[in-house]
């Protein structure tokens, strides 16, 4: 049990690292992506044996959401390289027309 | 050490191979990949820890959605630049400084506590107890998750479509 805990630490530092230095918004999606599935793993170990199944139920919501944050998130970065002709996160600062 | 303890540390090894090749590949296209890669065999992880329907969720959610709206995301920007998409890396020293920290934080954390874990397998089909909970005590939940969903497909439709209110025709 330990070792999965360990590797869903790994997963949670690997999606911040990849968060903060990646000069891409959809690189920036795939650490987010990375950390909600460390979440869901912690989850899924702790309630392995549960028979209320409540953890499951929460890492399969956390699921759907991770899927729509995924959607919505791709849709508005290509909405934004169409405009700004750009991939870094840092250089869109403003929303005017 | 048993079949079932074979399989479960070749899928972590796996997973988190997978996630560390994500910080050092430089096309996203490849980062994409090795994404699914990892939640594939993130999935292996849950069928080991009784936990298959997430994992069947998982993998129909993430190779078969997810995957294809990265890739999709990748190819109309790097189409529309005219590039092939190549990430740099920034703020590299305080960024492997947090995630350094962040990691021996969570470590340490886990291996000093001692998890109370239920004794016993879960009794019964735990397939279609998930079905009989997920109808009875999670309705509410499992039906907001579908209105949002919806609107989160809309959204997207919305955001990701070039119609421009400003001039007439549509496009």
């Amino acid at each position: 049990m330990t070792h999965t805990l360990i590797l869903s630490a790994i997963l949670f530092a690997t999606g911040l690292v990849t968060v903060i230095i990646k000069r891409n918004a959809i690189m920036v999606l795939i650490g987010i992506e990375l950390m909600l599935n460390a979440a869901n793993l912690n989850l899924i170990v702790f309630s392995r044996n549960n028979p209320s199944l409540s953890g499951q139920f929460l890492a399969l919501f956390v699921i759907v959401v991770a899927v729509c944050e995924a959607a919505v998130g791709l849709a508005i970065v290509l909405r934004v390289y169409k405009y700004y002709q750009t991939s870094v996160p840092d250089q869109v600062h403003e929303l005017k027309d | 050490m048993n079949l079932t303890e074979v399989a479960l540390y070749a899928f972590e090894i796996l997973a988190g191979a997978a996630a560390l090749a994500i910080l050092f590949v430089r096309n996203v296209f490849h980062a994409a990949l090795l994404l699914i890669v990892c939640l594939t065999s993130l999935a292996g992880v849950f069928v080991i820890y009784n936990a298959e329907f997430i994992a069947v969720t998982q993998i129909l959610v993430y190779a078969g959605g997810v995957l294809v709206l990265i890739i999709f995301g990748v190819m109309l920007s790097s189409r529309i630049t005219g590039k092939p998409l190549l990430v740099s890396n920034q703020y590299l020293l305080p960024a492997s400084f947090i995630g350094v920290l962040s990691t021996v934080i969570f470590i340490k954390l886990f291996s000093q506590q001692h998890f109370y874990q239920h004794p016993g397998a879960i009794p019964g089909n735990r397939i279609s107890q998930t079905g009989i909970i997920l109808m009875s005590d999670y309705v509410l939940p499992f039906e907001i998750a579908g209105i949002l969903l919806l609107i989160a497909l809309l959204g997207a439709a919305v955001i990701a479509s070039s119609f421009n209110p400003k001039s007439n025709n549509g496009k």
